[in-house]
């Protein structure tokens, strides 16, 4: 099964890339991964589209920003200087994009696919209510939302915190 | 932006970075983008970046490779350099560098690895997981290793992911690994391998494993492949698991289900492939034949003892079993070198603070800093590399920042005087950009993203061509 989105993914890449835009892309909405975050440099067309999000970096300073329906909360945040990585580009291979999902919001995030839970359980300070922001695609359902980024992923050894050895 | 064209004027910080793996580039990434001018240097043992990105991560994993992308666009950057071929403690020493920059900082990671300290353990056909790994992916060290894959039976000593990225490679289909860019001289080795089971040594129990959920669910997915487990090891595993927390919970569910399945269902007649998870077995000495080749391995079996599940003590039960097998790997950890005599070593790491490597101070002498494995030990994925690397970079800026430096030393120009008379050259970004595309070409023709090139002096004749 995942195998096959791969491959689907790999071949909707090919098409996005050939066209340059993102056109028509809610048929393609459920793989953020396709796009390499052109998509979140475009304004919103109309305020039908707007979704404002707002970012709280590790301490605590919040970045209210104007986003779309159909934006990848990785790219978005790269467009605004916020400091969420991103090592593999959206492939869901790492976890630098961990972050933490305002609680009234989490419910309104599609499910995470196993291949998500999976890689989170590698990021230090889980929580309830994480998320690897490059699988959080903007809906407008998702008006006022705030994602924080932890601790550490910034100051891993500051926070006291050491790996247990083997 | 404008600042940063005028780099190579006085005046700027000049740090170098030695080892071009994720750390040192993570590190070199946080000082570009905090310091308003700095020139960094990055030298590397090999004449290619990327450590164990290249070199270690699995070929069937390209999409942790993606990195490789971020680290490039900084590299391309004017103000920061890759120097490789160049290695720390043969052609030039720590106090060179230290006369030289502003601040060192040590990212060289952990390329040794752990032994068991058993007898035969230097036996035929008892292979270090490090060195399996080097050679599947193309390092230059590894490209020699004779590894016999002509037995029916292998196991692999350790628990880790390290354990299980090896087991995947002897496991999976070889038209998977076909589109890799695993090198071809250990592609061809694998497709004659005649491994039906793979046995995975964990000297406790399964709470107690080292690898996470994504590798363990890759190793039961391999197409043509039964997992099978031990029934007696799970005991009591299934009245904690709700305990747990999540990511040891999800990983011991995901083992507990693939135990169930394996009980119920017959094997399919098209596997042909098993692998053995087995617990409480220490490795006790390996067994050989008269030429000197493994035949099995003694393990001691073991039990836990104590109230709470969490503070279990593993201790020897007095039993003895054998386990047949031609082929053993060792997996059980790296550890770093001391490329210096002036370096501090405690446990396998440099001795540090935050990053600061704790020494006596020299008014002279750049200071010394260490991040990613080399400073926290072998553990972690680039996660966790990638925040110590940030936090270390964000000291030197602090220190940087704070103390009068002498900007006027003379960096790189310095240093290549005294590797220049060793006549050793020096492979630069644009060297290694030469190499990449010799690669992606030698791969294509292969219908590989890329083969790799596993002799040093190829690499260099590339670069310098």
């Amino acid at each position: 099964m995942i195998r096959t989105l791969k491959l689907l993914r790999v071949s909707c890449n090919a098409k996005i890339i050939k066209t340059q835009f993102p056109v028509k892309k809610r048929l393609f909405c459920v793989t953020p991964s396709l796009r390499h975050g052109e998509y979140e440099w475009q304004d919103p067309k109309s305020e039908d589209e707007v979704v404002n999000i707002v970012y709280i970096d590790k301490d605590g300073n919040k970045t209210k920003v104007r986003g779309k329906i159909g934006d990848n909360a990785l790219y978005l945040a790269h467009r605004y200087g916020i400091e969420m990585e991103g090592a593999c580009e959206a492939s869901l291979a790492c976890t630098t994009c961990h972050v933490y999902v305002h609680q009234d919001y989490m419910d309104k995030l599609t499910e995470p696919e196993e291949k998500e839970d999976d890689l989170l359980d590698m990021a230090p300070f889980l929580k309830e209510n994480s998320r690897l922001g490059c699988q959080i695609t903007l809906t407008k359902e998702m008006e006022g939302m705030e994602l924080s980024l932890p601790k550490a992923t910034r100051n891993f050894y500051v926070d006291g915190h050491k790996p247990a050895p083997h | 932006m404008i600042r940063r064209l005028f780099s190579s004027s006085k005046n700027v910080p000049r740090v170098c970075v030695v080892g071009a793996g994720p750390a040192g580039f993570y590190a070199a990434t946080h000082l570009n983008k905090k310091l308003d001018s700095v020139i960094i240097d990055i030298i590397e043992k090999l004449p290619v970046p990327f450590g164990l990105v290249r070199y270690g991560v699995a070929p069937d994993h390209p999409e942790v490779k993606n990195v490789i992308n971020q680290f490039t666009k900084l590299a391309q950057q004017q103000n920061i350099n890759f120097y490789g071929n160049i290695t720390l403690g043969r052609d030039l020493s720590l106090n060179q560098l230290r006369q030289h920059y502003n601040a060192v900082l040590l990212t060289y990671g952990a390329e040794e690895d752990k032994t068991l300290n058993i007898e035969n353990e230097d036996a035929e056909n008892v292979i270090a997981a490090r060195s399996f790994v080097g050679w599947y992916n193309g390092h230059p060290r590894d490209r020699d290793l004779q590894v016999d894959l002509s037995g029916s039976i292998a196991a692999i000593l350790g628990q880790g992911n390290v354990a299980l990225d090896v087991a995947r490679i002897l496991l999976s289909p070889i038209d998977e690994l076909k589109k890799t860019d695993i090198t071809e001289h250990a592609l061809q080795k694998l497709a004659e391998s005649k491994i039906r089971e793979l046995y995975l040594v964990g000297r406790r129990g399964p709470l107690n494993v080292a690898f996470t959920i994504k590798e363990l669910r890759e190793q039961i997915k391999i197409k043509n492949c039964n997992t099978i487990w031990r029934e007696d090891d799970f005991v009591g595993v299934a009245d904690v698991v709700s305990n747990l927390a999540r990511p040891r919970k999800r990983l011991t569910e995901l083992m507990l289900k693939s135990l169930s399945d394996s009980l119920k269902e017959q094997p399919a007649e098209n596997v042909h492939k098993f692998f053995k998870p087995i617990f409480f077995r220490s490795p006790h000495q390996f067994l050989v034949d008269d030429q000197k080749h493994l035949c099995g391995i003694e393990l001691a079996c073991n039990k836990l003892i104590g109230d709470k599940m969490e503070e279990l003590k593993c201790v020897p039960t007095g039993d003895i079993e054998i386990l047949k097998c031609s082929l053993a790997f060792r997996s059980i950890g790296y550890k770093s070198v001391q490329v210096d005599k002036g370096l501090n070593f405690s446990n396998g790491l440099v001795i540090n603070d935050k990053g600061r490597v704790i020494e006596s101070e020299s008014e002279d002498l750049a200071k010394l800093y260490v991040a990613g494995w080399l400073g926290t030990g072998p553990v972690g994925v680039i996660l966790h590399t990638m925040g110590n690397a940030f936090q270390v970079a964000k000291v030197i800026c602090e220190d940087l920042q704070k103390n009068n430096h002498d900007y006027s030393r003379g960096g790189f120009e310095e240093i290549s005087k005294n590797i220049l008379k060793n006549n050793n050259p020096v492979v630069d970004w644009q060297g290694w950009t030469k190499i990449d595309k010799f690669e992606i070409e030698q791969g294509k023709k292969n219908g590989k993203p890329r083969e790799k090139i596993t002799s040093i002096e190829k690499m260099i004749q590339i670069a310098m061509a």
